[in-house]
């Protein structure tokens, strides 16, 4: 029998009794095989047999004990918060409703232009201090919550500035309300100004309204891919299939995919085969082909065939959970253009009641009749008008969504200044091997010289290769390092493979060594005699030394074809040529054409020689090429072009070319298998589509011009209004900023903001 | 206008100056009071940070439990950029953050908007 592990809530314990209470209840039910319960997260975990014990039965035995079991799956935190905030949404709405409907009530019985419509009854000061009390009271409320404990922490924010502009106006009202001959017999008509109070709390209600619900939609992408998941998985244990929820698969797990079905946790397919949609994890199209010994991805779509597949990761270690983090922590990070804002909103809402006090103080001692009312409608208008959350909402906002829309299509990008940086560069070294091609090098041209056989070439090289997948002990310890960078170099393996096939018979190979950068060298025993061969590149020649002479001609013309050729040699003497090449990705040209079209300069590096690496540039439009470089020089050539002054990136496979990754302004990988968060790079580009390098420039450039314009918007709002608010105008123009338009401009400096940024959304690529 | 220039202006005056000094010391001239943490410490938000500066040792793991009581939603997320961590604080529920910090120094971190701050130092 297979027994299963549920993990529930359970409310009303307060102490450890209660705990033992309801363990020892819970081992009660039949079925039931361990029970633990936790006093600190008032979670239940239950081991039981879900064929003997039920959820309902696991409810009354929590009840029975006097608690209250909540067996349901458990609610995800992003379930949460959109439970909190559809509570938060319809709050404000009914405040935003009452506020609205009283105030415009208060309005239509207090503004000059209007009042003379409305009924005595709207006129009458004591109505509308019974309308404003309300809305200032109950529907203003959010505003002191949050000002008050702020207040006590010396600390202020938006709210304290709403709170202070309305009270102010408010409780002016209520005391030319109350006492309306003292204001009368200090020369001032005893008017009131709830319409002010009021309206501004409905208005900024309104727009917090419209903020909260545009923000949500800053943190779609995250919740889209959270939401990928799949819930359960059907997995083969004790020969029968039984569904399992997902968080029960372990690795090692055998789990069954039928067709529409989502493949639940990343792993190798070891029975059937089938045509998997990956889009929406890597951002990859087509729909790739999968058979047996082929790696599978949790969250994407079995088309066809069913199969199954061994789980090699789960949890926290899944394709998708890893990008979900990577994504979550570049939305965590933050931006270096930010640091000015942050500087500025760190003094702003001190600095604002500053300069309420000093406008009041101003119109009070130099304005025009009466002061005491100009005084404080100008102060109240700049307490409304400063609004130091567009300045805060600018940054992040536009990189949420900026981050979410890589990930939506395949680029993963590690965090918000790799996001910044990107849009600056001006140069990107591509890797040739893996990157521009294929990686997946076969052998094109065997040629012999000097009256050796061609099959002989091959039994030679293949000698030398094979040994290079099998060292022995003594050859591991003594050459580990170059050893391990040549045997598993490409253009090795397609050695190999192609003697594999022709089944050529291989010799003894003694005294092997692998020389990083230059290629091979063993004593191959031949009839019992043994002979030196050198396997390489020209550097290799030249050690030995061999005279590559007249068959250089042969030599360069397969370079001109863009083909690796290396060198066979024995006892000083040229023995042949085995060309090998690589396939040019077939989105190369296009990728690099792309950076061209935004002035990028596309440079490839390779340990190719010119030749070689020349023919491969041109086939995908790079002109400037990087050859005959080692591969631990690479980082070294990164810094001579970073020294021309120019932000460079470098794109590679993130295995071989770490350190020049680092060293990079900007690292791209592309990315293999199910590792994602590639160490090195600060973005990894999962589609392995060399088009997204383009593409990740391009949402770059667009975040930023976005996050630029917000700023714009957030500092140069603050900048113009609050002295027109102050009143600067009113000398030269008379015009003066009535507090009621403040809190509109105020409203929508936030709403301008984020809406700005969700536009990014719409970016097509 | 100075002409008109009568004792309540120069009381308003008087009061203003004082009010503005006032500001100043009660918001920008604020004490910090730093609270030593070793493996975990409680955060309550709730108009701030309590407590908002906290001493914690380097490449030592550290729980930051937040609990937000307040129900504004300038305070629903907290950001500690330095460590790329942006958290939902769901009301009135312990949210634990956990970090390790590799480097000395003070890290801030921010509400969602960045009005309320507290601060991480760092010492070795």
């Amino acid at each position: 029998m297979i027994d299963i592990k549920k993990t529930f809530s359970i409310k009303g314990m307060h102490c450890a009794s209660c705990v033992l209470v309801i363990e020892k209840s819970l081992r009660g039910v039949e079925g039931v095989s361990g029970a633990n319960v936790n006093l600190v997260t008032e979670k239940a975990t239950v081991t039981y047999d879900p064929d003997k014990a039920t959820d309902e039965k696991l409810i009354s035995a929590v009840a029975n004990a006097g608690y209250r079991a909540f067996v349901e799956e458990e609610v995800q935190s992003e379930d949460k918060e959109r439970v909190e905030k559809q509570k938060e949404l319809k709050g404000l709405r009914i405040r935003v409703v009452v506020s609205l409907g009283l105030g415009l009530l208060v309005l239509w019985g207090g503004f000059p232009a209007l009042m003379d419509t409305a009924p005595a009854i709207l006129k009458n000061f004591w109505f509308q201090l019974i309308l404003a009390t309300p809305v200032q009271f109950w529907a203003g409320w959010v505003f002191y919550r949050a000002a008050i404990p702020a207040l006590k922490h010396r600390t202020a924010n938006m709210d304290t500035l709403v709170v202070i502009g309305t009270s102010v106006a408010y409780g002016y009202s209520a005391f030319v309300t109350a006492f309306p001959q003292i204001v009368q017999r200090i020369g001032i008509e005893p008017m009131p100004y709830f319409d002010v109070a009021t309206i501004i709390i409905a208005l900024i209600l309104l727009g917090r309204y419209f903020e909260a619900k545009a923000k949500a939609g800053t943190s779609e992408a995250i919740k889209k891919l959270i939401g990928l998941q799949a819930k359960t998985a059907r997995v083969v244990r004790e020969n029968k299939e039984i569904d399992i929820p997902i968080i029960e698969v372990v690795i090692g797990d055998f789990v069954r995919v039928r067709p529409g079905e989502k493949i639940p946790v990343d792993g190798i397919i070891t029975e059937g085969d089938s045509s998997i949609d990956e889009s929406m994890v890597t951002g990859e199209s087509m729909p790739v082909d999968k058979k047996s010994g082929d790696t599978v991805v949790g969250a994407t779509i079995n088309k066809s065939g069913s199969f199954i597949f061994k789980a090699t990761k789960v949890g926290q270690e899944t394709m998708l959970a890893q990008i979900i983090r990577l994504v979550q922590e570049a939305q965590g990070s933050k931006a270096p253009i930010q640091r000015l804002a942050d500087l500025v909103s760190s003094y702003f809402v001190p600095v604002v009641i500053m300069l309420a006090i000093t406008t009041f103080v101003a119109w009070y001692d130099f304005g025009p009749e009466p002061t005491l009312l100009y005084a404080i409608l100008n102060t109240v208008a700049v307490l409304i008008i400063a609004c130091p959350c567009a300045m805060g909402l600018a940054t992040p906002t536009a990189i949420m969504v900026g981050t979410g829309k890589g990930a939506e299509h395949g680029i993963l990008i590690k965090d918000a200044e790799s996001l910044e940086i990107a849009h600056k560069v001006g140069t990107i070294i591509f890797d040739k091997t893996g990157t521009l091609t294929k990686g997946e090098p076969s052998v094109t041209d065997i040629v012999a010289f000097n009256n050796e056989k061609e099959d002989n070439i091959l039994r030679y090289t293949a000698s030398l290769e094979k040994f290079s997948e099998h060292p022995v002990a003594k050859a591991i310890v003594t050459f580990a390092a170059s050893l391990g960078k040549t045997s598993s170099h490409p253009l090795d393996r397609a050695i190999r493979e192609r003697a594999e096939t022709e089944k050529a018979e291989l010799f003894t190979v003694n005294k092997f060594k692998a020389n990083s950068g230059k290629g091979l060298e063993g004593e191959i025993i031949i009839n019992g005699n043994s002979r030196k061969f050198y396997f390489g590149n020209r550097a290799l020649m030249k050690d030995v030394p061999v005279n590559i002479g007249a068959n250089e001609v042969e030599i360069q013309k397969l370079e001109g074809e863009g083909k690796t050729v290396m060198i066979l040699a024995s006892d000083f003497e040229l023995l042949g040529i085995i060309a090998v090449a690589d396939t040019v990705k077939e989105n190369a040209r296009q990728g690099v054409e792309e950076l061209k079209k935004i002035g990028i300069e596309s440079v490839m590096i390779t340990g190719d020689n010119l030749k070689t690496a020349m023919a491969i540039a041109n086939k995908v439009g790079i002109t400037r090429v990087l050859a005959e470089v080692l591969p631990d020089e690479k980082e070294a050539e990164v810094k001579k072009i970073q020294a021309e002054g120019k932000i460079v990136a470098m794109v590679g496979d993130g295995i071989n070319d770490a350190p020049a990754l680092v060293q990079a302004d900007v690292g791209i990988a592309m990315g293999t298998g199910t590792d994602v968060a590639i160490e090195a790079a600060d973005i990894t580009l999962i589609n392995k589509d060399l088009r997204s390098v383009a593409a990740t420039i391009r949402l770059s450039k667009k975040t930023m011009k976005t996050i630029k314009l917000n700023l714009f918007w957030a500092f140069g709002y603050n900048i113009v209004l609050i002295p027109v608010a102050m009143g600067v105008l009113y000398p030269s123009f008379g015009l003066l900023l009535n507090p009621i338009f403040a809190s509109v401009a105020m409203a929508l400096s936030s709403i301008s903001v984020v809406s700005n940024s969700l536009l990014l959304k719409r970016y097509k690529w | 206008m100075l002409d008109k220039c009568g004792m309540n202006e120069i009381i308003v005056t008087i009061l203003g100056v004082l009010g503005i000094i006032f500001v100043y010391w009660f918001f920008l001239l604020k004490k910090e009071v730093k609270i030593e943490a070793s493996d975990s410490i409680d955060i309550t938000v709730n108009g701030g940070y309590i407590p908002d500066v906290i001493s914690v040792s380097k490449d030592k793991t550290i729980k930051l439990n937040f609990i937000r009581k307040d129900s504004s939603s300038c305070l629903e997320e907290v950001v500690l950029s330095d460590f790329k961590i942006r958290k939902y604080l769901p009301l009135n529920e312990k949210v634990v953050v956990e970090i390790t910090p590799k480097q000395t120094g003070e890290f801030n971190f921010t509400c969602g908007m960045n009005m309320f701050h507290g601060k991480i130092v760092v010492t070795p």
